[in-house]
């Protein structure tokens, strides 16, 4: 038994994660989610803001993290569409555009009623990263002169008289890394105490942690806040249960369980056969 | 032939044949999208002028539900369908990694860094150097060719940018390389200045602001244990923390104590960190999983 558990090719351990995870997706096992209270602040900070108040919408991620964040992204603009809020979208990342088009898809099909240049605007990506935060705080149209497609931001009802991102009222941040939520506390919500939430993999949320409450309201981390928020807002917005698509980070939070559990039974018999080679006198 | 040719080699072949069965079976994998007639209204006329023409309409594809297949103004989008096969099998050429190296792994692995590099230049180029230094430097230009919808005065400040950039790229010279020198020293010195800025008020005058917390924390009349528990915790996380990193002194007696507490609470923190990091990965994982079995096999 030792020598099996011992020399057991990690291609079984490869094989047992991708059934952990494609089993209950196949079955739809899905779990109840309890807000935490990091991510009820979350909520709090977009759903007590004033119908029609204005939201930064900068979302720094790719294709490569979408499956951590693309969820509270989406959950973030249905939300922010539910309260009837304007929006503004941009990003820092040049691989972030299909991104944000895929956010402004759901406004489209969902809340057909959002009319782009009055409701919401897509900007789009500049290059420079905290460069283009440092400018847009004080001028946002030293950079943005016209938006994603070659419209110019004086044209469209909703930036026409914006100066900058200081006029907004809630700055939301989806990070993938840098730059990303880190540059726009630093740069934007610090100095001008502009209200920020941020949504972040998994590997980013502890390096936020430290800048709430003074600097971030919250912090959704990873795919479980995600589930949580999708909770929240599904118990907000009932319209919402009906809607499969607004549920993706409740549908991946059943394989995260299995995998989570199997992580453990692994570590458990890792540690057993590690000490047991110790017993028998086994060095590596 | 070795073992793992032949497990490899029945497994493509299975697979495949799975998949033919399934698309004559079921079409699965195709991409369904809705036309929409776009047809733009005419400008008002001007008093006196005869109203224009109105100008030339165009067709836009909305995504659609494959459930919405067969209705009208429903159809298969032939680009999107090789997009999701394409997307699908290079996700299948980089999970065949945990296998082991393989040349199908290698082609999607620099598919993926060429695409992406390739993506990142042609936006970088479109954004930074048309928009904003061209359409600076040459709006009327810019206004007549690739951007009619800029607007406002150009500016020569951006010279000192256009400037900058061709120094920089001296570096490909085979003769006066050292002048890309100049514009770099600029752009270090220039992006510390920033950054020192920022940092000195966000990540450590408000750090510190943040860490003065009453240790007793009395909450109408009472003793509110759970926030003192937390800022007591906060406080000698820190100051352990910092104990550790600092080597002036030896870390014997008292700041032995410290410092090895210090440990532990990096060692939580890593481990929280490391937990996050599992979550972050089986996320992706099931995604993927996801797609394959959504998108395109249409098992769930």
């Amino acid at each position: 038994m030792y020598e099996f558990f011992a020399h057991l090719d990690r291609r079984w351990i490869f094989l047992l994660m991708l059934l952990a995870v494609a089993v209950p997706l196949l079955q739809g096992v899905r779990f109840p989610e309890e807000p935490s209270d990091m991510v009820r602040n979350v909520y709090a900070a977009m759903d007590e803001s004033s119908r029609g108040s204005l939201v930064l919408m900068a979302f720094d991620y790719d294709p490569a993290s979408q499956g951590e964040l693309q969820p509270m992204a989406a959950a973030f603009t249905r939300h922010a569409a539910l309260r009837g809020h304007r929006m503004i979208f941009l990003t820092l990342w040049p691989q972030g555009v299909p991104m944000l088009r895929r956010n402004i898809d759901i406004l489209k099909t969902e809340f057909p009623d959002y009319v782009y240049g009055e409701d919401y605007v897509n900007l789009g990506y500049r290059p420079g990263a905290e460069g283009v935060i440092k400018v847009v705080v004080s001028d946002l149209k030293e950079l943005y002169a016209s938006d994603v497609s070659g419209t110019s931001v004086s044209q469209l009802p909703l930036t026409r008289d914006l100066k900058n991102i200081q006029q907004v009222d809630l700055l939301v941040n989806i990070s993938a890394g840098t730059p990303g939520a880190k540059e726009w506390v630093q740069y934007a919500a610090t100095p001008y105490r502009i209200p920020m939430v941020a949504g972040t993999t998994g590997v980013g949320a502890p390096a936020l942690y430290p800048y709430i409450p003074q600097q971030l309201v919250g912090v959704l981390g990873a795919i479980k806040a995600a589930a949580e928020y999708e909770q929240l807002l599904i118990g907000g917005y009932p319209v919402l249960a009906e809607n499969i698509q607004a549920q993706e980070g409740l549908k991946r939070m059943g394989p995260q369980l299995v995998a989570h559990l199997l992580m453990i039974v692994l570590i458990i018999a890792g540690n057993i056969v590690y000490f047991a080679g110790r017993r028998r006198g086994v060095t590596r | 032939m070795n073992r793992a040719t032949v497990i490899w080699g029945m497994l493509l072949i299975a697979g495949a044949a799975y998949l033919l069965v399934r698309v004559q079976s079921v079409g699965n994998g195709r991409v369904y999208v809705q036309r929409v007639e776009v047809q733009p209204q005419a400008a008002p006329p001007a008093e006196g002028e005869a109203p224009a023409a109105a100008p030339a309409g165009w067709v836009r594809y909305e995504p659609a539900l494959r459930s919405s297949a067969g209705e009208e103004d429903i159809e298969v989008s032939i680009p999107r369908t090789v997009g999701v096969w394409l997307a699908a099998l290079l996700t299948l050429c980089i999970l065949s990694f945990l296998w082991g190296d393989n040349p199908f792994y290698k082609l999607a692995e620099s598919v993926f860094v060429g695409a992406s590099a390739g993506y990142a230049m042609v936006v970088g180029f479109w954004t930074g150097i048309v928009q904003n230094l061209f359409g600076k430097l040459f709006p009327e230009l810019m206004r007549a060719s690739f951007l009619p919808g800029q607007e406002g005065e150009g500016s020569l400040v951006y010279i000192v940018p256009l400037v900058l950039s061709v120094m920089m790229l001296m570096r490909l010279s085979p003769v006066g390389g050292w002048i890309s020198r100049w514009p770099l020293a600029f752009f270090i010195g220039a992006t510390a200045g920033i950054r020192l800025v920022s940092y000195f008020k966000s990540d450590f005058l408000l750090q510190i602001e943040s860490s003065i917390v009453p240790l007793i924390v009395m909450t109408d009349g009472g003793l509110n244990w759970q926030e003192s528990l937390k800022n007591i915790t906060v406080t000698v996380g820190v100051l352990s923390c910092l104990v550790y990193f600092f080597f002036s002194v030896e870390h014997r007696g008292a700041a032995g104590v410290a410092s090895r507490l210090g440990i532990w609470f990096l060692m939580i923190t890593f481990g929280a960190g490391f937990g996050y990091t599992v979550m972050g990965r089986i996320a992706l994982i099931a995604e993927r999983l996801q797609f394959l079995f959504s998108d395109w096999l249409w098992l769930i």
